[in-house]
């Protein structure tokens, strides 16, 4: 469970990338498909070559609501209603804790590589489990 | 048997000769009780767990990180027999500490966020790649043995 320091590490650290957020989707993204290769399986619309338009374009999307979701910590069911529903009535990628968990380690190693220390291991522990909180929502419609 | 090729191999060991064994193993092990605070169940007798900065300076903690790390080192020494490398530590994990192998794989992703943090932007997607397979591997390895 997500508590009030949790949220507000995560606040904050979001507040730290100071507009690098789209970088960071294309590049958590990229990382997932290069050490993850079955995740590329729910993309076989896409260019996957690196630094594609489509790779930064849905980088970005994923980030836009990951942000929406660090806005309403307090209620994520409800933020991340539209994309359960895409995501279980859709997409049906394969239970969302996998590829999610796949998706939550590069974001964090993007995240790393780019803050170093600041990284701490507090800030690591709430990413982790907000990521492990956005996979469950996310599940919540599929059966 | 894993296949590494020889970039795989020359990205392992790069990598390598800039860790810290001693700063990342005690790292990694205090993130690990950290984020995953159940997995302190299986150090009970290592004293003051209770926060974040107790673990962190925690000396037992320090000392038995260095000592997971430093093995993981003789695995990068013996990337074509890991099974071989690991086989009575896989025995020791199963039959006498009781550990689900899923520890491992959550030590070994932790291991690759140490790295990033430490290493930066050189600590590159293709590294990431490299560096995951290896942690799968050694995290296989080491539940070979289980029964």
């Amino acid at each position: 469970m997500l508590t009030a320091e949790d949220k507000k590490l995560i606040q904050q650290i979001w507040g730290k990338l100071g507009g690098a957020e789209e970088e960071i989707g294309a590049d958590a993204l990229w990382r997932m498909f290069h050490s993850y290769p079955p995740t590329k399986t729910y993309f076989p619309h896409f260019d996957l070559s690196q630094g594609s338009d489509q790779i930064r374009g849905h980088g970005k999307k994923v980030v836009a609501a990951l942000s929406n979701a660090i806005k309403n910590l307090d209620n994520l069911s409800q933020a991340l209603s539209e994309l359960s529903n895409l995501h279980a009535y859709n997409l049906r990628v394969d239970p969302p804790r996998f590829p999610l968990q796949f998706l939550s380690q590069c974001l964090q190693v993007s995240l790393a590589t780019r803050l170093g220390k600041e990284y701490t291991p507090e800030v690591h522990s709430a990413v982790d489990k907000f990521m492990s909180a956005v996979a469950s929502v996310l599940a919540e419609k599929y059966r | 048997m894993v296949h590494w090729s020889a970039e795989e191999k020359q990205l392992i060991s790069s990598i390598w000769a800039k860790v810290s064994v001693e700063e990342c193993g005690a790292e990694a092990l205090a993130r690990l009780l950290i984020v995953y605070p159940w997995t302190q169940r299986f150090f009970s007798d290592f004293g003051n767990l209770s926060s974040p900065t107790a673990i962190i300076g925690n000396p037992k903690v320090r000392a038995h990180g260095k000592k997971v790390l430093t093995s993981f080192g003789e695995a990068i020494k013996n990337l074509d027999n890991l099974k071989g490398t690991y086989s009575k530590l896989s025995e020791l994990h199963c039959d006498k500490l009781h550990v689900d192998p899923e520890n491992f794989r959550l030590l070994g992703d932790i291991l690759v966020i140490v790295l990033a943090s430490h290493l930066g932007r050189d600590f590159t997607p293709v590294c990431q790649f490299t560096w995951q397979k290896l942690v799968g591997v050694v995290a296989h390895a080491l539940a070979h043995k289980y029964h």
